[in-house]
């Protein structure tokens, strides 16, 4: 089976983030694999297992997005395609125009698994513009895939815990979430040989795209304040119990 | 006036309480005329509950070619067909999993311009704010498509009354099912049933519950409070809680009015699911915990001594 992956490379959720100007981030920040495509490189290459095939990583990012592609290979995928962009951010409709022609311009998908968002823009939504300029079907939050002849069942969880079962016909785009599988810790010689898989760099140019023509644009960026410290209620469990009931109906007013 | 349209979801034959905020976003203070999308004959059971919101129109969608609801494209297609049918400008929905979705397949489809998760949204300008990495920032989006949906977190937007009559009209769809995905089973919970973000009030465990039967001791004092427990990821990772009522990044994004986290330390991953809450209050143990940096009030106690005194505080003031 022909696999692709879609990886992005993130700040770290617990990276410290600065605004800088209307609508930018400091990058200089610890950035990572988007761990949701995380669950997306581990179904990759445990179902390539099963069918023979390759997976084949597609990022698009700057230079030093290089760091996540190598780690994305360190973690069992085969070979990669970097597309190399001087954009911070790209819209979800330009995005998957450039995945589908990076994807395209390599082989057949049989395949498509990515995140089922990222964790910097949280768009959720490429898969679904990526599955549509394929002309295949997708779903998405899956936390159960097994693979069938022609088709796959895949497993998603609706609101009130609910597990919704679905079946779906390949080929697909499958968006993934904890629960999926348990992503590997690459160990040093996954590392080491991840340096020598093969990466294909194509500037974002030559796939002549409009990079101004997507559906939605970053107005400005502004870092949220936390709250600030607590109000502290000491005490015994009683007092303090007490105290909260009172703050609650009638400083609060929320009993 | 604009037409906008909104996305019911119903639960038990009834109308979800998160709508009702949404559906007065649409409405804008009156400056536009409400459709609201139901399907499978649900209109009749919901027009009572959207009209009191200022809904004027509810669509009773249906389709003699596919299951709508077990079909996700169908589904799609047909909310499509009676938005090109009403001429309907712009379509609001509520970010849940199922909604999220249908409001993606829907984009596809109207070639539409989507943001899921906005806290605010202002349809006359089209722009919005939601949060950009984890909580951690607002981002300002400006929709530039033709078509545009909006999918905006539960309870963020308060419900304001605005009663008026609305109508029933049957729209059917000419949508016939492709077959390339399909529903085939709905595998109910072992555990209680609870949709988190219908809650007001939320009292989540941490990893110091140390054990499922503990967590008892939380839904004493949330039944009291009207309201639903939740739990951290340390927690459900433990087992002592199901990931359906999991907060925080991998698990739900709540906001509720009220937000009691026992033993919770407050890591970014779970302040990311509950940040916009209106009022946080932290039980811990310990004065140092990161939680108390970032929430309204600290009770500063072990959670087995003090959440049992609030249930019996609130049981006498309810006396």
């Amino acid at each position: 089976m022909q696999v692709y992956v879609c990886v992005k490379h993130v700040p770290d959720t617990a990276a410290n983030i600065v605004v800088v100007g209307e609508n930018e981030f400091n990058e200089s920040v610890k950035s990572v694999v988007n761990p949701y495509d995380e669950y997306a490189i581990e179904e990759a290459v445990q179902t390539v297992k099963q069918t023979g095939g390759e997976v084949v990583i597609i990022t698009i990012g700057k230079e030093e997005a290089i760091a996540t592609v190598r780690s994305a290979l360190a973690l069992g995928a085969d070979r990669a395609i970097f597309v190399k962009t001087e954009a911070q951010f790209l819209d979800s409709s330009l995005t998957s125009k450039i995945l589908k022609k990076a994807i395209e311009q390599d082989g057949s998908p049989d395949l498509i698994f990515m995140g089922k968002q990222s964790v910097d823009s949280e768009g959720m939504q490429t898969h679904y513009r990526l599955a549509a300029a394929f002309d295949m079907p997708v779903a998405t939050e899956i936390i159960e895939f097994k693979l069938g002849e022609g088709k796959a069942v895949v497993v998603r969880e609706i609101d009130g815990g609910i597990k919704e079962v679905s079946e779906i016909t390949t080929p697909c785009v499958i968006g993934t979430t904890k629960g999926l599988n348990e992503p590997r810790y690459p160990k040093l010689p996954d590392i080491l040989k991840a340096k020598k898989k093969e990466v294909k760099n194509i500037d974002i140019a030559e796939f002549g795209e409009d990079l101004n023509s997507g559906k939605n644009e970053l107005v400005s960026l502004e870092l949220i304040p936390d709250r600030g410290a607590a109000k502290i209620i000491e005490g015994s469990a009683q007092e303090m119990a007490k105290q909260l009931v009172t703050i609650l109906k009638q400083d609060e007013r929320i009993l | 006036m604009s037409k906008i349209g909104v996305l019911i979801e119903m639960s038990e034959n009834a109308v979800k309480d998160a709508n009702f905020g949404i559906i007065t976003a649409a409405r804008a203070q009156g400056s536009n005329e409400v459709f609201a999308f139901t399907i499978n004959g649900e209109a009749v059971d919901c027009k009572d509950a959207v009209e009191k919101y200022g809904v004027e129109k509810v669509v009773d969608l249906s389709a003699d070619g596919a299951d709508l609801k077990a079909s996700p494209d169908a589904f799609a297609q047909a909310i499509a067909d009676a938005i090109n049918h009403f001429e309907i400008e712009s379509l609001l929905g509520i970010s849940s999993t199922v909604g999220r979705d249908l409001m993606a397949r829907t984009a596809i489809i109207q070639d539409a311009s989507l943001v899921l998760d906005c806290i605010e949204v202002d349809l006359s300008a089209a722009t919005v704010i939601k949060s950009h990495f984890s909580g951690k920032t607002f981002a300002k989006i400006k929709l530039n498509g033709q078509f545009k949906i909006y999918g905006i977190r539960p309870n963020v937007i308060e419900a304001q009354s605005d009663a008026c009559q609305a109508e029933i009209v049957a729209f059917q769809s000419s949508v016939t099912d492709s077959g390339k995905l399909k529903v085939v089973e709905l595998k109910k919970s072992e555990s209680d049933i609870v949709d988190l973000t219908e809650a007001n009030i939320i009292v989540t465990g941490g990893r110091p519950l140390e054990s499922e039967d503990n967590f008892g001791i939380l839904k004493a004092c949330s039944d009291l409070l009207g309201g639903a427990v939740g739990a951290s990821r340390a927690a459900v990772d433990a087992g002592y809680a199901p990931h359906h009522i999991q907060v925080g990044q991998t698990g739900k994004t709540v906001s509720p009015k009220l937000y009691i986290g026992c033993g919770i330390s407050g890591s970014v991953q779970h302040f990311a699911g509950m940040k916009t809450s209106k009022i946080i209050v932290a039980i811990n143990t310990d004065k140092d915990a990161p939680i108390l940096g970032k929430c309204d009030y600290g009770l500063i106690g072990d959670l087995f001594e003090v959440v049992p005194a609030l249930t019996a505080e609130l049981k006498e003031s309810q006396a």
